[in-house]
């Protein structure tokens, strides 16, 4: 396959989660999502439990899409960072690693400097983080994927409705 | 891409729905959300101009249920079918598991299909993928309409490698399922080829 899979483990899952819930509480915001550039979601932080996460990963993913191509257009290499102001929440978006992207969404109980700033910080976390995650699952042995023993059947099965 | 989540035993995959402006790639994924149990679905997201046709993409999450512990997630998005958004096309191919290619059967279409597939297999190759090693349908949409052209026919212009491929008319949901399983089964697959 030309892309190979994204591959999450628990070891690295929790190291994300670490560093997205010092981020929220450092900068003081809403919600962090960390999400892959395909739109899925990989971790979130804070945040009510009514908020529609998947579909919030499948648009932010289309808007970083949507604005590498327009950098594309205009020969820029990539826009790392976007940031969208609204009346009480605000959106700010950061391209990490050139495969992820870490969303905070954050109201008045802080301000966009500070996002920035804490922001910066937990960027270079989370690259170490990935690009270890990357020589692990590229080292991984294929005997440890459950994938292998899938049966026909187990794939009939999920149609059986 | 998929991506397989270890940690919450998930495994998430991407189908793209792609083919001619008006074929039924929206239609398609509106008729699997309305028929789908509410535990199994998220919200269906349109990014669609004022009259309806799509501008960037249609998503739908299904959840199809579990398979030796895993549960699996398909991420279903249609492409805006119309000439001039082939930038938008391009982005939403990128890290694609499956293609649904729906063709129009009305004869008068039979050029636009052409020129989608044609389109379809450069913007792939664009971003390293090659048609014909990618978990692949085609579905052959709007059965229903006096004007369609025979399957046969049809088969010979869009379908020379004999890929899977369903009838369907998808107003009435006529084959739409059946299309989904068909490459949904495919990626699951091309997933267990992958890891062995």
């Amino acid at each position: 396959m030309m892309n190979p899979q994204m591959v999450m483990y628990e070891e690295e899952l929790a190291q994300i989660q670490a560093i997205t819930d010092k981020l929220l509480r450092d900068s003081r915001s809403q919600t962090i999502l960390v999400v892959d550039k395909n739109g899925q979601m990989i971790v979130t932080s804070g945040g009510s439990t009514d908020l529609d996460t998947t579909s919030l990963s499948s648009l932010v993913a289309g808007n970083v899409a949507a604005t590498g191509g327009i950098a594309q257009v205009i020969r820029e290499d990539e826009f790392t960072g976007q940031f969208h102001e609204g009346k009480d929440i605000s959106v700010h978006m950061t391209l990490v690693a050139r495969r992820i992207i870490l969303v905070v969404l954050f109201g008045k109980e802080t301000t966009h400097g500070l996002v920035r700033l804490r922001v910066r910080k937990a960027i270079g976390d989370l690259t170490a983080v990935f690009e270890a995650l990357e020589r692990k699952a590229a080292t991984q042995s294929p005997q440890q994927n459950v994938f292998a023993e899938i049966t026909d059947d187990d794939i009939d099965n999920l149609f059986n409705d | 891409m998929s991506f397989i989540n270890y940690s919450a035993r998930e495994i998430n995959c991407k189908l793209v729905y792609y083919g001619p402006g008006l074929c039924g790639k929206t239609t398609n994924l509106q008729f699997i959300y309305t028929k789908t149990k509410e535990d199994a679905k998220g919200k269906m997201i349109s990014l669609a101009t004022e009259t309806e046709r799509t501008l960037f993409f249609d998503f739908l999450p299904l959840n199809l249920g579990s398979i030796r512990g895993f549960k699996t997630r398909f991420h279903l998005y249609t492409v805006p079918g119309q000439v001039f958004y082939d930038a938008s096309r391009k982005l939403i191919l990128k890290g694609v598991d499956g293609v649904c290619f729906v063709a129009d059967s009305q004869e008068e279409r039979m050029e636009a299909n052409i020129e989608s597939l044609d389109n379809l297999r450069y913007n792939l190759e664009e971003q390293g993928y090659n048609l014909d090693e990618l978990p692949y349908v085609i579905q052959y949409n709007k059965r229903d309409l006096p004007n369609a052209m025979p399957i046969p026919e049809l088969s010979e212009m869009l379908n020379p490698n004999r890929v899977p491929e369903y009838e369907a008319a998808a107003v009435d949901g006529t084959g739409v399922f059946e299309t989904l399983k068909a490459l949904a089964k495919q990626v699951l697959n091309e997933l267990r080829k992958g890891s062995t």
